[in-house]
């Protein structure tokens, strides 16, 4: 019988969040189908390295299994994307595993991708509604319109724009990609766009839209294939009447 | 830097290496042309130019303060970024990388060659043909004169490549590929104006 196929993992792991990171090496049996994370998965169940000896279990985020939440991403093989349709078959081996680490590393593969969450606070990425009383139906938006905000609404934060972004580092306050494409959403909802101008004035502070290089990377690496640029040249536009409204004064502050 | 300055002094940046910057460096390599015409059409427009009227003014408000805060800004855009073309090889992350490769090159370049004319000049030097032949006489100079001003002209046909996306004048996919075009012409055909006068000085 012919030797059994294997997978070959090298895998960045720290145990704290403050803690030297180092590699692994792991050698699983193939099977087919696999992914990195019924790979990982598999580690999990017997956490013995490449060497043989026992380890301890690779922490790592993960939840809807099925591309559409974001937590499991990670770098595969140097780029940013989701563990969960990372397929091994499509992969160089040895594969390489590492923490998306343009945020704070947790432990092992898992990282804490809050700031996202925060700039979604900061630019107000809701339409709001609540008041008092029954504010009634809003205006209608037009159908072909509703699908072309579809394809913004399907970011998932997973981060990989801001993992492959050079602005996006310790040395700037950028707050990337990924918060910008959502104020272009909602500013362009009906009911959003009612504070279209609150949100701009957002992203036109401190670490906003004018910190992008135009580098690019984000659109070429969005798993949901989100045109971020294109989202991020039409809010240059928007960021640059409004900054003449501003300075100027105009009787248009939200139409 | 007080708050909420920065969307104020990028969108400054960008048009400072526009208007002036980038329509004085047109101008400049335009002028270098006549050398291509001989020592004395170099030297009669180089005189020109040098004898205008407030030329004091005119270089401080049109070329050195807008270089200056476009420089030293800059220097500090390009040690923010962390360049990655390694791990994302795409075209315009390459462009990203040689943005600001060729702006600290440019700036070297510029720096050197203000002190060599320029400065030169209000010591007392006169900057005619005999000077940059002169100057160009050592090959290093001539490489380093080459590599400087296609570093300058790379940056600055980049630049307006950038410039319309961050003021909004390019949106989609599609206009952003038009201008990445017409500026590769302005490229090209600058780098024709700007060899041409250099060599013409060998």
């Amino acid at each position: 019988m012919s030797e059994q196929k294997t997978v070959r993992f090298v895998i960045t792991r720290q145990n704290a969040a403050d803690s030297t990171p180092y590699e692994e090496e792991f050698e699983l049996p193939y099977r087919p189908n696999m992914n990195v994370i019924s790979a990982l998965m598999e580690i999990r169940r017997n956490p013995v390295n490449r060497k043989g000896e026992k380890t301890t279990p690779i922490n790592w985020d993960m939840n809807c299994l099925e591309e559409v939440c974001g937590a499991c991403s990670m770098n595969i093989n140097g780029k940013p994307r989701q563990s969960c349709t990372a397929l091994v078959d499509q992969l160089e081996q040895p594969i390489r595993l590492a923490p998306m680490n343009t945020f704070p590393v947790v432990r092992d593969l898992q990282v804490d991708r809050s700031r996202m969450f925060d700039s979604l606070k900061r630019v107000k990425a809701w339409v709001p509604i609540d008041g008092t009383y029954d504010l009634g139906p809003g205006p209608r938006m037009p159908e072909r319109k509703r699908q072309w905000a579809y394809e913004l609404s399907k970011c998932m934060t997973c981060g990989v724009c801001l993992e492959a972004c050079p602005n996006v580092n310790s040395k700037s306050n950028f707050i990337g990609p990924q918060p910008l494409s959502q104020v272009r959403l909602f500013n362009a909802h009906p009911t959003g766009a009612m504070n279209r101008d609150e949100r701009l004035e957002t992203i036109m502070g401190d670490g906003g839209l004018a910190n992008c290089g135009n580098s690019q990377n984000c659109v070429q690496s969005c798993p949901k294939g989100i045109p971020l640029t294109t989202s991020i040249a039409a809010l240059n536009r928007e960021a640059t009447f409004q900054s003449f409204r501003n300075f100027f004064g105009s009787d248009h502050a939200v139409d | 830097m007080a708050d909420n300055r920065e969307f104020f002094y990028r969108r400054l940046h960008s048009l400072l290496g526009v208007i002036p910057v980038g329509l004085f460096m047109t101008q400049h390599l335009v002028v270098n042309h006549f050398a291509t015409k001989g020592e004395e059409a170099f030297n009669q427009a180089a005189g020109f130019m040098g004898s205008l009227p407030f030329v004091l003014v005119l270089e401080t408000l049109i070329i050195f303060l807008p270089l200056l805060f476009h420089a030293i800004y800059g220097l500090y855009i390009a040690f923010t970024a962390k360049n990655n073309p390694g791990r994302f090889g795409y075209f315009r992350n390459w462009m990203f990388v040689l943005q600001r490769w060729s702006g600290v090159i440019t700036l070297i370049f510029i720096a050197w060659h203000v002190w060599e004319t320029r400065v030169q000049a209000a010591l007392g030097a006169e900057v005619n043909f005999q000077m940059m032949e002169n100057i160009l006489d050592n090959p290093f100079m001539l490489v380093f004169y080459i590599a400087g001003v296609l570093a300058a002209i790379f940056h600055f046909a980049n630049g307006l490549w950038s410039f319309c996306v961050s003021w909004g004048i390019a949106v989609s996919p599609r206009s952003q590929r038009i201008v990445t075009y017409a500026t590769l012409i302005v490229f090209f055909a600058l780098s024709y104006v700007g060899l041409s006068a250099i060599l013409a000085f060998v």
